[in-house]
C-alpha cells in the first residue's frame, strides 16, 4: 500500500524554522517593525502558504528570509532562521550569495524588479548556472534553453536573445520562475509567482512547482492572495495581518474551519463564479493602519474600531485544536 | 444600436523580429492579428486569454501607446488610428489606461502627490489649493491613508502601489479606461474593494472598462460581455452569464476547466492542454488552437476563413472544426 503523501509530510525533516521573527525600517517616524515576531516551520516535501492582505508582511517575511531587504532601511531586529543547519539572521553577505539561487530559489513579486533590463534573458540564466554550478558556457546555455522550455516559453531559442522589455508580463514571471528553479534548491519561495499568469498556464506552472518539489523532496513558501490556489496546492497555510499570524492550520482547516474573523473575513471577500454578477463584494470593514500607528494589542481590533481593553496587551498565540493555532483575541475568535 | 464608445475593427499590431548578422528584420511577432471589438458607454468588456495572446498589446494600442499596422480605433468619435500624439493629449482626459506591473508605470522619483496632481496639471485644471483637495479625495477614494501623499511609491507594497494607479487613472474622470489587470496584484479583500469601487464609479459617471485578466471569477463579476482571445485574435465572444454556462470554444472550455478552486480536496475535471503554447512568432497557417492540439482536421483550415459567427443571440465564436462541437460547427457554416 502507499502512504498518502500528506501523511508523509508530517515527519519528514524541518528545512526552514522561523521564530519570532522582528523585521523593521527605518523611517522618518522612527524603526517601524514591518514584521512583528512571525513564526513557522517549513518541513521538505510541504508547501507552507502565506496570505493576508495588502502591506501585512508577507514580502517582507520572505526578504528577510533571503536578506534582501531594502538597504539600507530595513533590518532584521530580533529572532532566528534557521535554514538546514545554518543561522541566516547572522550568515554573511557572501554566505547568502551562495545561499541564494542555489539553496533557496527566489521568485519575487515583480518581475521586472528580478530581471536586469539591459541583459537578454539567455544572459542572465546562463549567469545563473556560471555562477553556481560547474559547467561550461556552452552547458550552461543548453541547460538555460531547457529550463525555458520547462516553463512552456515557446520558441524558447530564439527568446534567449531577448531583452525583458520583448516579452509579455506572464512570459516575464516564467523567467523569473525559471531562475529561481535552475539550480535545483531544496527551498523555493514564491512571492505571488502565477498572479501574471493566465489560469491554464498557471495550472501548468504549479503543476511543474509540485513535480520539481517532490523530485527533489523540496520545499515551498507560496505568498498568493488567491485562496484557489492555496487550496490546491499548499498543505499548511499561515495568515497575516498587521505584520504578524493570526492564524496558522493545515489547509482543509483553515477553509472548513476559520477561526480568527479575520480569516472569515478574507475567505468571504473572495468572489465566486456564482456570485451575481455585478453586485457589490462583501468587504472587511475600516483599513489596514500604516506602521506607525499600530497598537501593541489585537490589530484587527484596532481596524474594527472596537474600543476596549483588547487593543492594549498583545494576545497569546494558541493552539486551539492540534496543528490548529490563532492569535487568541476574545473578541475575534469566538468560543475560545 | 447606438454608436458605441470604442469600436476597433480588424486591428493588427506587429512588432518586427530582428536577427541574423545585420539585425535584419527577419520576421514579425503578430501580437495583435484582427481583432474587432467594441464598447458601449457604460458597458466593460472583459477580455481574458493566454498569456503572451496580445491582450496587453491590443489595450496598449487602444490608448495609442503604440501604433496600429492595420485596422481602425474609433473612440468617441474620433479615428485615433493614426492621430498623433498632440491630437490624442486632449483625448486622454477621456481615455485611461491602468497598467498590469506598476513599478513600470509609476516613477518612483515622483512623491504619490505629484504622481495624482500631474494630470490635473497637464490639462490646466484647478488651483493648487484645489489640486491638494482632489489628491486627498483620490486617495480617500482607493483607501489609501492621506498621509500617502508625501510618500514614494517605493515605500508601499504592491497592492497599495495599484491603488495609487487606479487614483491616477480616475483622476479626471474618464469615459472609458482600459483595465490591464488591475486587481492581479491585489489580495482579495482589497480586490473587493477595488472592484467594488470601479462598480461604484461605472454607476456614478457611467464608465466604461475594458477589463483584462486572467481570473476568470473576478472577470464574470465585473464584465458585462467577455471576448476570449487566443494568439493575436478574437474567437469567442459573449455576455459573461453565457459564456460561462454555455461555452463553445474548445479554448474557453479548457480555460475554464482551469480556475482554481478554494475547497481543498476537490477533485475537479481538468482539460489539460497538451503541446506548446503557440508562438506568436510565425503563427501556424491555419487554426492556432487546432495547431496545439494536433487536431486531426487542422490541415482543413489552413487558409481557411475562421472569422467570428452569431452561433447564439450576441454569442459569437469563431467558425473553426478544430475547436467547435460537430453540431455548433455545422450551426455556423448554416449562418451568413
Ligand atoms: N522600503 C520600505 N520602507 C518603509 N516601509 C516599507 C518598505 N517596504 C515595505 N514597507 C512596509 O512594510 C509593510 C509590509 O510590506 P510588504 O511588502 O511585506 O507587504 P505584503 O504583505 O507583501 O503586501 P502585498 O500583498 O501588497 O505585496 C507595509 O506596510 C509597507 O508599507
Ligand atoms: N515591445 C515589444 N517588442 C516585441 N515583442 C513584443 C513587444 N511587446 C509585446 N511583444 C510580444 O507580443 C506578444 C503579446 O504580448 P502581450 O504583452 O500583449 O501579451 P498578454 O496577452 O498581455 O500576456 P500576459 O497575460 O502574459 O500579460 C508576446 O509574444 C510578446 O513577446
Ligand atoms: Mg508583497
Ligand atoms: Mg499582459
Amino acid at each position: 500500500m502507499r502512504i498518502e503523501s500528506t501523511k508523509e509530510v508530517r515527519v519528514s525533516e524541518t528545512l526552514l524554522k522561523v521564530d519570532r521573527l522582528i523585521t523593521a525600517f527605518d523611517t522618518d517616524a522612527g524603526l517601524l517593525r514591518a514584521v512583528d515576531e512571525v513564526s513557522f516551520e517549513v518541513r521538505r516535501g510541504q508547501t507552507l502558504g502565506i496570505v493576508g492582505e495588502s502591506g501585512c508582511g508577507k514580502s517582507v517575511t520572505a526578504m528577510s528570509i533571503v536578506k534582501l531587504l531594502p538597504q539600507p532601511s530595513g533590518r532584521i531586529l530580533d529572532g532566528s532562521i534557521r535554514f538546514k543547519d545554518r543561522d541566516l539572521v547572522h550568515a554573511s553577505g557572501a554566505e547568502m550569495r551562495k545561499i541564494r539561487g542555489n539553496e533557496i530559489g527566489v521568485i519575487f513579486q515583480e518581475p521586472m524588479t528580478a530581471l536586469n533590463p539591459s541583459h537578454t534573458i539567455g544572459k542572465q540564466l546562463c549567469e545563473c548556472f556560471l555562477l553556481h554550478k560547474p559547467m561550461s558556457r556552452k552547458e550552461a546555455w543548453q541547460a538555460s534553453v531547457e529550463m525555458l522550455q520547462l516553463v512552456r516559453i515557446p520558441a524558447p531559442e530564439q527568446r534567449m536573445h531577448d531583452y525583458p522589455h520583448q516579452l509579455s508580463g506572464g512570459m516575464r514571471q516564467r523567467i523569473v520562475i525559471a531562475l529561481a528553479m535552475a539550480c535545483r534548491p531544496d527551498l523555493i519561495i514564491a512571492d505571488e509567482p502565477t498572479t501574471a499568469l493566465d489560469v491554464t498556464v498557471q495550472a501548468q506552472i504549479l503543476e511543474l512547482i509540485k513535480e520539481q518539489q517532490q523530485a527533489l523532496n523540496s520545499a515551498m513558501i507560496l505568498i498568493t492572495h488567491d485562496l484557489g490556489v492555496i487550496a490546491e496546492t499548499c498543505d499548511e497555510v499561515v495568515v497575516m495581518y498587521g505584520g504578524r499570524v493570526v492564524e496558522k492550520a493545515p489547509v482543509e482547516e483553515i477553509f472548513r474551519a476559520p477561526r480568527h474573523a479575520y480569516t472569515k473575513g478574507l475567505l468571504a471577500s473572495m468572489p465566486h463564479l456564482d456570485t451575481p454578477p455585478k453586485t457589490m463584494l462583501p468587504v472587511i470593514p475600516g483599513m489596514v493602519e500604516s506602521l506607525q500607528n499600530f497598537v501593541r494589542g489585537c490589530r484587527f481590533c484596532q481596524r474594527l474600531q472596537r474600543q476596549g481593553t483588547s487593543t492594549l496587551e498583545r494576545p497569546a498565540f494558541v493552539e486551539i485544536s492540534p496543528h490548529h493555532w490563532v492569535e487568541a483575541c476574545p473578541l475575534c475568535v469566538d468560543s475560545l | 444600436m447606438s454608436t458605441p464608445l470604442l469600436h476597433v475593427q480588424d486591428l493588427k499590431v506587429h512588432f518586427p523580429v530582428r536577427g541574423g548578422l545585420l539585425k535584419r528584420t527577419i520576421g514579425a511577432v503578430r501580437a495583435v492579428d484582427g481583432v474587432s471589438l467594441s464598447i458601449a458607454a457604460g458597458e466593460t468588456l472583459g477580455l481574458v486569454g493566454e498569456s503572451g495572446c496580445g491582450k496587453s498589446t491590443l489595450g496598449k494600442a487602444i490608448v495609442r501607446l503604440s501604433s496600429p499596422q492595420a485596422g481602425r480605433i474609433v473612440f468617441d468619435g474620433h479615428d485615433i488610428t493614426h492621430a498623433s500624439q498632440a491630437k490624442i493629449r486632449p483625448l486622454r482626459r477621456d481615455l485611461q489606461m491602468i497598467f498590469q506591473d506598476p513599478s513600470e508605470s509609476l516613477n518612483s522619483r515622483q512623491s504619490v502627490r505629484s504622481i495624482l496632481e500631474e494630470p490635473f496639471i497637464v490639462h490646466g485644471l484647478g488651483t493648487p489649493r484645489e489640486r491638494q483637495q482632489w489628491v486627498n479625495e483620490l486617495l480617500e477614494r482607493v483607501g489609501l491613508p492621506s498621509a500617502s501623499a508625501d510618500k514614494y511609491p517605493f515605500e508601499f507594497s504592491g497592492g497599495q502601489r495599484q491603488r495609487i494607479g487606479i487614483a491616477r487613472a480616475i483622476a479626471l474622470k474618464p469615459k472609458l479606461i482600459i483595465c490591464d489587470e488591475p486587481v492581479s496584484a491585489l489580495d482579495v479583500s482589497v480586490q473587493s474593494q477595488v472592484l467594488n469601487l470601479m462598480l461604484e464609479l461605472q454607476q456614478e459617471m457611467g464608465l466604461s472598462y475594458l477589463f483584462i485578466a486572467h481570473d476568470l471569477a473576478v472577470v464574470k463579476h465585473i464584465s458585462d460581455r467577455i471576448a476570449v482571445m487566443y494568439l493575436g485574435k478574437i474567437v469567442e465572444l459573449a455576455s459573461s452569464e453565457e459564456l460561462y454556462r454555455n461555452p463553445r470554444h474548445a479554448y474557453t472550455k479548457a480555460l475554464l476547466s482551469a480556475i482554481p478552486v478554494a475547497r481543498p480536496g476537490h477533485q475537479k475535471q481538468r482539460i489539460l492542454l497538451e503541446g506548446d503554447v503557440p508562438s506568436p512568432i510565425n503563427p501556424p497557417a491555419g487554426s492556432a488552437f487546432g495547431h496545439r492540439i494536433n487536431h486531426p482536421r487542422y490541415a482543413e483550415t489552413m487558409g481557411m476563413d475562421l472569422s467570428l459567427k452569431e452561433i447564439a443571440p450576441d454569442h459569437w465564436v469563431a467558425a473553426d472544426p478544430c475547436c467547435l462541437s460537430e453540431e455548433d460547427y455545422a450551426l455556423c457554416q448554416s449562418l451568413p
